[in-house]
């Protein structure tokens, strides 16, 4: 690490790689080389050091680097495409006037993570409001003297590496699968971990009506796994 | 005074338990219920295994990204900011 520390500030050095496209080529191969090198924290630190000095190669490098992982955390809160990749567009914006006040005292992952959740949520907010989505058919049916339609079976545990891989890809689907405005309380009180009083500034909305969203949304999500954690017997 | 709860009632309100909002004779009416009914006991222990589950899906930001991001769009970026 000493050894690549010196090379470093000798490729620094050279001369010669004024132009920019030029630069462009070498910030890029040589950080893709010291990323096989170096661990995540040492490759932003370099590349916060040439960002903050305005470097617009490195901003490239940040953009191609990030925006794949922030583009699904995107995707997340909008169905539409284009939606998420305007959300996406608009949060490398953000990040590009807000560098100069970043200190480097959360990862560049964590705070590009939280800009593009924001982006998010201004882009749902701007939105006219749209009437409330059904969510009644994923919600638990009662009979006339209060007991489930479909009594309730206990799930099974997943002890198993693989099959909890593939219960979160279809917990990530059943989320995507779920209407939006109970989608994005979802969203940000489980998943971002924001708590109810942030949930609510964000959305507009009273602290109550997020619980009860938040309550709904789990118990839809609870019903689409059910067949699955029950093994079918349900 | 502690009332006795439906089923309907436990699972509609039970995010009051869940938040902690529920206290004193609420909070004991929904225990009295869990006590009394196994069908809800399975409900609220699949109910906080989906809170957990919802969690795990997302907790590895790290993880490698399946999908490349569409040269386009990375395009459209570096171009919005070229134009500031």
């Amino acid at each position: 690490m000493i050894a690549w520390g010196a090379a470093r500030h000798a490729l620094w050095l050279l001369p010669g790689v004024a132009l920019w496209a030029t630069l462009a080529v070498v910030s890029a191969t040589r950080l893709g080389k010291q990323e096989d090198r170096m661990d995540e924290n040492d490759c932003d630190g370099l590349l916060l050091e040439r960002l903050k000095a305005g470097d617009d190669a490195a901003f490239e490098v940040l953009v191609r680097r990030h925006a794949a992982r922030l583009l699904c955390v995107a995707r997340r809160f909008f169905r539409n495409e284009d939606d998420a990749q305007d959300a996406l567009q608009d949060a490398f914006l953000s990040a590009h006037r807000a560098l100069a006040s970043f200190q480097g005292d959360a990862r560049l992952s964590t705070w590009l993570h939280r800009i593009v959740v924001n982006s998010c949520l201004m882009k749902l907010r701007s939105r006219r409001r749209r009437p409330e989505e059904e969510l009644e058919p994923l919600l638990p049916q009662f009979l006339e003297e209060g007991h489930q339609v479909r009594p309730s079976l206990p799930w099974r545990d997943l002890s198993d590496e693989l099959e909890r891989k593939a219960t979160c890809g279809m917990v990530r689907s059943f989320i995507e699968r779920l209407p939006a405005t109970y989608r994005t309380v979802l969203l940000l009180r489980d998943i971002e971990e924001l708590d109810t009083k942030e949930t609510a500034d964000a959305l507009g909305l009273t602290e109550n009506a997020v619980k009860i969203r938040l309550h709904r949304a789990r118990q839809a999500l609870r019903q689409l796994l059910d067949p699955h954690m029950t093994g079918g017997l349900s | 005074m502690i009332r006795n709860l439906t089923c309907g009632e436990f699972v509609e309100f039970l995010w009051r338990y869940i938040e902690g909002d529920a206290e004193g004779d609420e909070a004991r009416e929904f225990e009295r219920h869990l006590a009394a009914c196994p069908t809800c006991v399975s409900y609220v222990n699949g109910y906080r295994q989906t809170m957990k589950l919802g969690k795990m899906a997302f907790e590895n930001l790290e993880a490698p990204v399946p999908e490349e991001v569409p040269e386009g769009v990375v395009r459209g970026i570096l171009a919005a900011i070229r134009k500031g």
